[in-house]
């Protein structure tokens, strides 16, 4: 299990199409991953309505927590926080 | 389609007489025709009661049901492109949510319908987007519309909502909430016609924004099936069952003719005698402007700046006001722009103006009254546009909404004048302003008329209520009597009255009020070709003549009847 931290960078915050984008990328991935913030309630972050429902806006820090280890789980968290970082909303 | 009309000649055989048009009010003076769509309506709610089916085969019902559903939205967003794509796409992605499949599994299990889990558990979700509120309670509809989806499939019903056809379709609706219109594809309905409704619905408010030919409260739509090919004339209020050839061809005319009508360039508004009556636009933010001079406006009438207040916890700043009120004056080099002042009261509160619940909104502390009870806004937002006037070469006009007195115009135009601005002027739309319209005028620099709250007042009938639709008229005499007296006053004082409610927007209504005497007229700018042409029909004496008629009678119809009545007789004499 290994986790990291992140500061959300979309303008709009992670709603519409940013979490669209996440929570696809996140289903994916091929292990379980959870989103969480603030140390909040951990949800399912293949699940673009509880990724949603946490209303997480910009520069929120967030925390994505991959249930697996090694370089797999290393990319699937190095590609799902730079999705978190980028400002989908300005692209 | 001529089949269609042997078909339902058979099956009314002996029955009551068949009926062969529908008539409601029409919005604007456009037509259309081709085959109607019913607009599918909301299912009841899944009963809660006990499934007769295993589990398994309600959670396989579901699988089918949700993955039907998922591609059919994929699909559309396939077909849509764009931002609608995006959307259509996480609606499929909400349909199949990992999170949501979770929950009615473990309703399914506990031994609930497939119906009612699905309802159930996408109402657990709404309840928790609704709870974030702002953007994210807007993103319930989106849900309630999978939900509604899925459920339709389960049941074998028509999805609820706007149909979808592969050819564009009259769309026949009991009337149209703000989520339908605003998923409404433009291009793909040539007509709108509802049952429900009047003038000042939220249907009619659109057709008129954006041009759509439309009639509302047809009181049925008894004699028609999904299909037929229909006429719609705005013109007359009438929809025409099974109509023949020659009124088809005839109605394609008029489209054609329309539309290239609509190309001309736009000249500025007159009648055909020359009297000038310049047309302007009626905005609510910056990026209309562009669009309104694309149409020929002449300037802006009425520049709404609550889109600057709205969804904002606290007011803005100077400088934010300045930027977008420059960028708005910069559209209209040398041209006339009327900007009205902040108008928000009890319906619609802005947590640093007003939040206090008052029974009676309408009547309530709104308007300047509560600019007055909050002056630092009042006098930020005149800061802001005074400046925003130095910076650009536009004519800048500014008026305060809802001012009811002679003492609260002197108290308008005095600050007004403080900052600087050449141009202050009031609303009219209290009843008490329009009688002493002859006092307000000496202070005030013009008169703009709001017809749609005159309207509300003078007749005490709610503007939001269904119920008393039918007084909601500025047609009706009372409403333009008293158009008329601040009108004269305008003429005696020698200051401009002009209109900006939806009245100017009606082709004839736009007539009459040249004959009451109203000096301008601002509208959507979707309206202005219409009314332009409609003002070029008649000279300002044949404009009186038929401004007269229609004082003259009793009631709303009676003077839109007789007004049409003179105009046709006038026009008709002439060609």
């Amino acid at each position: 299990m290994i986790e990291r931290t992140v500061s959300i960078g979309s303008a709009n915050g992670l709603h519409a199409r940013p979490a669209k984008l996440f929570a696809q990328a996140a289903s994916g991935a091929g292990i379980p991953v959870t989103i969480q913030k603030d140390g909040g309630k951990a949800v399912n972050a293949a699940s673009i309505l509880g990724v949603i429902s946490l209303g997480i806006e910009h520069g929120d820090t967030v925390t994505v927590t991959a249930d697996g280890s090694g370089d797999d789980a290393e990319q699937v968290l190095d590609t799902l926080t730079e999705l978190l970082a980028t400002d989908h909303d300005n692209a | 389609m001529p089949s269609a009309t042997a078909t339902s000649a058979t099956t009314t055989q002996g029955q009551a007489p068949e009926i062969t048009t529908l008539t409601g009010v029409g919005i604007g003076t456009g037509a259309a025709v081709g085959p109607v769509a019913f607009m599918a309506p909301a299912l009841p709610e899944p009963k809660d009661v006990a499934s007769t089916r295993s589990v398994d085969e309600e959670t396989a019902r579901v699988r089918t049901s949700v993955a039907v559903v998922s591609q059919e939205l994929d699909a559309r967003g396939q077909k849509a492109g764009g931002a609608a794509q995006e959307v259509l796409e996480a609606q499929a992605m909400m349909a199949e949510d990992p999170a949501l499949t979770e929950l009615i599994d473990q309703k399914i299990v506990a031994g609930g319908t497939a119906e009612r889990a699905v309802f159930e558990a996408f109402s657990s979700f709404r309840a928790q987007l609704e709870a974030l509120g702002g953007y994210l309670a807007e993103r319930a509809a989106d849900l309630d519309d999978v939900s509604q989806r899925v459920i339709a499939d389960l049941s074998g019903v028509a999805a609820p909502g706007v149909p979808e056809r592969d050819e564009p379709f009259i769309l026949i609706a009991r009337d149209l909430a703000p989520a339908d219109t605003a998923v409404l594809d433009l291009d793909r309905v040539l007509a709108l016609v509802t049952t429900d409704g009047g003038p000042t619905s939220h249907t009619a408010i659109l057709a008129r924004e954006k041009s759509i030919v439309a009639i509302v409260g047809t009181q049925t739509s008894e004699g028609l099936a999904d299909g037929d090919v229909v006429v719609v004339d705005a013109a007359t209020g009438q929809v025409t069952l099974n109509p023949d050839a020659a009124l088809i061809e005839a109605t394609t005319e008029r489209i054609r003719a329309r539309a290239a009508q609509a190309e001309l360039p736009a000249e500025p508004g007159r009648l055909a005698d020359g009297t000038p009556l310049p047309l302007l636009a009626n905005l609510g933010d910056v990026a209309g402007a562009a669009p309104a001079v694309a149409r020929g406006a002449e300037g802006v009438g009425l520049f709404r700046t609550e889109f600057l207040f709205l969804d904002s916890t606290t007011a803005p700043t100077v400088a934010d006001q300045r930027a977008s009120y420059t960028a708005l004056l910069e559209a209209f080099p040398g041209k006339k722009v009327v900007v009205r002042l902040l108008d928000a009261g009890a319906d619609k509160p802005l947590p640093f103006l007003n939040d206090a619940h008052e029974e009676n909104p309408a009547m309530g502390l709104r308007g300047l009254r509560a600019l007055r009870a909050s002056e630092n806004l009042l006098r930020d937002q005149l800061t802001a546009l005074a400046e925003a006037d130095a910076a650009t070469s536009a004519d800048l006009w500014v008026m305060a909404p809802m001012v009811s007195t002679v003492e609260e115009t002197v108290y308008f135009v005095t600050i007004a004048a403080e900052y600087g601005i050449r141009t202050a002027g009031v609303m009219v739309e209290v009843p008490s302003a329009a009688l002493l319209a002859d006092r307000i005028l000496p202070h005030a620099a013009f008169a703009s008329i709001g017809t749609n709250d005159l309207t509300q007042y003078t007749l005490a009938a709610d503007r939001q209520l269904g119920s008393v639709a039918a007084f909601q008229s500025p047609w009706h005499p009372a409403v333009l009597r008293l158009i008329q007296e601040v009108a004269r006053a305008g003429e005696s004082t020698g200051k401009p009255v002009g209109v900006c409610g939806e009245a100017a927007a009606d082709p004839l209504l736009a007539i009459v009020l040249a004959g009451l005497g109203v000096t301008s007229l601002s509208m959507s700018p979707a309206a202005l070709a219409d009314v332009r042409a409609s003002l070029l029909t008649v000279t300002l004496d044949e404009a009186r003549t038929i401004a007269e008629s229609a004082l003259a009678a009793d009631e709303a119809a009676d003077a839109k009847t007789a007004a049409l009545a003179a105009a046709t007789r006038i026009t008709t004499k002439e060609n």
